[in-house]
């Protein structure tokens, strides 16, 4: 399942849900559930150099419809390459505040190799496919979020295997 | 009429989120209408002027610059996505 919201998420609920089965009972075929959460961090990027201080929001903007095609495609290859037998993806946008959270990624298997993997990939590619971009406020002002070259090669690192 | 989008700073140089265009019909490539973007007035100029690293979608697919835009009906440009 995927999800874009301007709301907060509960990780407790969300892990509850995910567990159940249609009919409200809990699944008994999952033995490890993975949660990975984003949150705002208040310091800038080193790369913004020294001293350059603390952030004050955080704003996420995003391509509506895309980003639903592309998170729900980046699921789908999860599931192709993991046995997984759930999972969730939950991106938030709008302006956010140090601490809040971000986004959530969980994934349910029979065995934690699987759920472990498929989350660390999930968020490998949302980070560099899934069209959000981030806007930071400091006491410089605004300005826009540069791309990592790191997150580049975490997702290429999974081309490669 | 392609419907085109603009997002985050490739935006606030274009000044415009969408617009619905006729392109040229030389322009078969995303790096075609990059181009043909680019003569038409100083903030196109210098919202495209570091193109290489602007990102492109065809119809809400990620495009290299050497993809085709046949049939396209909405083409996005914007900067390497940070979100996660």
């Amino acid at each position: 399942m995927i999800r874009v919201q301007e709301g907060d998420f509960n990780i407790g609920e969300e892990i509850e849900a995910l567990r159940k089965d249609c009919s409200g009972k809990v699944r008994t075929d999952i033995g490890a559930i993975v949660t990975f959460t984003g949150t705002v961090r208040d310091a800038l990027r080193a790369s913004d150099g020294e001293g350059a201080g603390e952030i004050s929001t955080l704003t996420l903007e995003h391509y509506p419809g895309m980003t639903e095609k592309e998170l729900a495609r980046i699921e789908e290859e999860a599931h192709a390459r993991w046995p997984l037998q759930a999972s969730l993806i939950v991106h938030r946008v709008g302006t956010l505040l140090p601490g809040d959270n971000i986004v959530l990624v969980i994934t349910a298997s029979a065995h934690r190799e699987a759920a472990f993997e498929a989350a660390r990939f999930l968020m490998d590619y949302l980070k560099t496919s899934a069209p959000f971009w981030k806007r930071e406020t400091g006491p410089q002002g605004e300005h826009w979020v540069e791309a990592k070259e790191t997150d580049d090669q975490a997702a290429a690192r999974w081309r490669e295997e | 009429m392609t419907r085109l989008l603009y997002f985050a700073w490739v935006k606030e140089k274009t000044g415009i989120a969408s617009e619905d265009v006729d392109l040229p019909e030389s322009a078969g490539t995303v790096a075609d209408v990059i181009a043909w973007l680019k003569t038409r007035g100083p903030e196109f100029e210098n919202a495209f002027a570091q193109s290489e690293t602007i990102r492109a979608a065809v119809d809400q697919t990620h495009a290299r610059a050497d993809a085709s835009i046949a049939g396209a009906r909405e083409i996005a440009f914007f900067p390497p996505v940070t979100g996660g």
